[in-house]
């Protein structure tokens, strides 16, 4: 009988996961939709995401309306009554084009959410090898910080934090990021999250490094680095996989809360969570400019949700990688929200 | 059983002390702010800036200033630099509004999420299970304060059905009290029934393997007897554990729900105070936040070792 590498067998066990593959389906859909951008805003509404439409009139069926009306109330979807123009409508006072902001929108919210948990998931494999390494001091210097970051309620930290970078910017030696830089909460995000990580992480590489392969490794006369990022890391792909999936939907939540706050994503950028706080200004006369952004990022969080449980399933069919994910076992600590 | 709460203590006012410096040294690189500036208004004076300044202290060395403010929170003379009011006194009256949304929401949490994960893991893969997984999985995925701010305008401002906000004491009416917190217990609940839910599907379907249930069942207990005290009881343990975690830690999802619907408890004089820049009820919040972090840390530790007499207290972890 042929031997199959444990890859293979999983990528086989997700292919016959339907759901799964549903779910990747409308991830997929979702990233063509905002990809599509460019496209939509040049061919079809002729416009851009931050250009200012106020004191115009949109022709839609042979009657002229105003973009915005002297009460202040954006014009309403005209789906495609106007040649695409307005297709979801205005999306306040400024008279922007909704779709193509939402569009747009959706680029900078799924940039953010992965970037983010990139971020998060390389800091938290280095921190999580060397205390799980090392253990002794290192591992408690890296350990007792970690709890530190994870005394704070998150939201607050994240908010804080956000609060003082858009407000100055960040500046560490030479790099210079200024507060409207969307890297601001790629770091912010990533760097609360990290723990939520390292935890699970390093608890696995303490009971790796105990195995045989180690030991072997070690009589070959492999040095530190090599039995971490050469042993240890390969051993930790599949959660480390698993986790990354799970951390781009809990972050991408965490992103579109402190934008909706005003402390994420600043002006001239805008994600679905910043379009949200400005729609909700505007929630009795048009609701639409509220729901659409939050129904965007419902779909896409629960898509990579679905998917990255069917991703746990087809890797490692008897974990619990989801509890640890979230919970960040051995030792059971909370829900990062 | 000392050694366990001397080494807590040390061990919480070691972490109160670092989040504390922390909060302290965000708010001082934020190179644009200036409380004395803001608080002496748009058109002030150089000489007004100045006398405020040295009212406040802010010219002095920084490692000074977070003395003299900590030592304010203690003693309860901590005052904000916005409207210059008491800060303690401020959380107090906060505190019922902030209690009452995150105790209720808890209870409705855990009746939820303990029906739901028991009903699934009841028949697995059923029709049943994979509604309530669909139920779980979307309420993991929705982002809190978008379904706030849609129930508040479809189910308060359009429907009628509830009061659009607005916090009523419970000493003073009940029922109104209950009735203005509907719509914030659910939004604050939903993202915890889903994933508590999930959690306590996955530890059931676990422990249904497990020889004791077997036994149970060849003793002739029902299916129904080995369900709940057998499989229900052995699989709540982590459930409440991670209940107590995120309990502490409730008071992040509270700035956001507080916010929507104009509840006045600490979470929106918290997020109003982050807006300021007012840096003294800001510390006082994330000390007390971290607090209750800390506090039920100790609380799940004390229980796990309740639960099972193997855990050790007093010995780290590992």
């Amino acid at each position: 009988m042929e031997g199959r590498s444990p890859w293979y067998l999983a990528y086989r066990r997700l292919r016959r996961n339907r759901i799964a593959l549903a779910a990747a389906g409308l991830f997929v859909a979702i990233l063509l939709f905002v990809l599509a951008a460019p496209l939509w805003a040049d061919q079809v509404a002729h416009t851009t995401p931050n250009a200012n439409h106020t004191l115009e009139k949109v022709e839609a069926r042979g009657e002229t309306r105003e973009v915005v009306n002297p009460e202040g109330k954006p014009v309403g979807p005209l789906w495609l009554d106007a040649g695409g123009r307005f297709f979801l409508g205005a999306d306040g006072t400024l008279g922007r084009d909704e779709m193509v902001r939402l569009m747009y929108g959706g680029r900078v919210s799924l940039l953010i959410g992965f970037s983010a948990t990139l971020l998060a998931t390389l800091l938290a494999t280095v921190l999580g090898l060397l205390a799980g390494y090392y253990r002794g001091w290192t591992d408690a210097a890296i350990s007792r910080t970690l709890d530190v970051i994870w005394s704070f309620p998150v939201t607050l930290l994240a908010i804080s934090l956000g609060l003082a970078l858009a407000v100055g910017g960040l500046r560490i030696g030479p790099l210079h990021l200024s507060g409207s830089s969307i890297w601001i909460p790629i770091l912010i995000i990533g760097f609360v999250y990290t723990p939520y990580l390292a935890r699970p992480i390093r608890g696995q590489v303490l009971s790796l490094r105990e195995q045989e392969f180690v030991e072997a490794a070690v009589a070959q006369g492999a040095g530190p680095l090599r039995v971490m990022f050469g042993e240890l890391l390969p051993n930790l792909a599949s959660t480390l996989i698993v986790f990354f999936a799970l951390g781009v939907a809990n972050n991408m939540l965490l992103e579109a809360t402190l934008s909706f706050l005003g402390v994420g994503v600043q002006p001239p950028n805008a994600s679905w969570g910043s379009m949200i706080g400005g729609g909700f200004e505007l929630i009795t006369t048009a609701p639409l400019l509220t729901v659409i952004p939050g129904a965007m990022i419902l779909l896409t969080v629960l898509s990579v949700n679905v998917f990255g449980e069917g991703l746990r399933d087809a890797l490692d069919p008897k974990s619990k990688v989801l509890l640890e994910a979230h919970a960040g076992t051995p030792e059971p600590r909370g829900t990062p929200v | 059983m000392s050694r366990f709460v001397i080494r807590r203590i040390v061990g919480t006012v070691l972490v109160l002390f670092a989040v504390s410096v922390i909060v302290f040294t965000i708010f001082n690189v934020i190179p644009d702010s200036n409380p004395a500036q803001s608080m002496a208004g748009k058109n002030a004076t150089p000489t007004l800036v100045a006398s405020i300044e040295k009212e406040w202290g802010f010219n002095d060395p920084l490692p000074q200033q977070y003395v003299t403010m900590m030592r304010k929170v203690f003693t309860g003379d901590l005052i904000s630099y916005e409207g210059r009011e008491d800060v303690d006194e401020r959380i107090l009256e906060g505190i019922p509004a902030t209690f009452s949304l995150c105790i209720g929401a808890a209870v409705i949490w855990m009746f939820f999420a303990i029906l739901f994960g028991y009903l699934s893991a009841r028949k697995p893969g059923g029709l049943l299970d994979r509604v309530l997984t669909v139920v779980s999985v979307t309420g993991i995925s929705i982002p809190e304060f978008w379904l706030a701010a849609v129930f508040l305008n479809y189910l308060a401002y359009k429907l009628g059905l509830f009061p659009s906000g607005g916090y009523v004491p419970l000493t003073e009416d009940p029922l109104q009290w209950a009735y203005h917190l509907i719509l914030p217990w659910t939004t604050l609940s939903i993202l915890y029934i889903g994933l508590y839910s999930r959690v306590l599907r996955s530890n059931m379907l676990d422990v249904l393997g497990e020889d004791y249930v077997r036994t149970a069942r060849a003793k002739g207990l029902s299916p129904g007897q080995v369900m709940t005290r057998h499989v229900l009881r052995n699989s709540l343990a982590p459930i409440v554990t991670l209940f107590g975690l995120d309990f502490g830690a409730l008071l992040g999802g509270a700035i956001v729900v507080e916010y929507i619907f104009n509840l006045n408890g600490i979470g929106l004089y918290t997020f109003e105070s982050l807006i300021n820049q007012d840096l003294p009820p800001v510390i006082a919040v994330v000390l007390f936040g971290a607090f209750f972090i800390v506090l039920f840390n100790a609380l799940v530790d004390l229980f796990y070792a309740f639960l099972d007499p193997r855990v050790k207290l007093g010995s780290s972890p590992q």
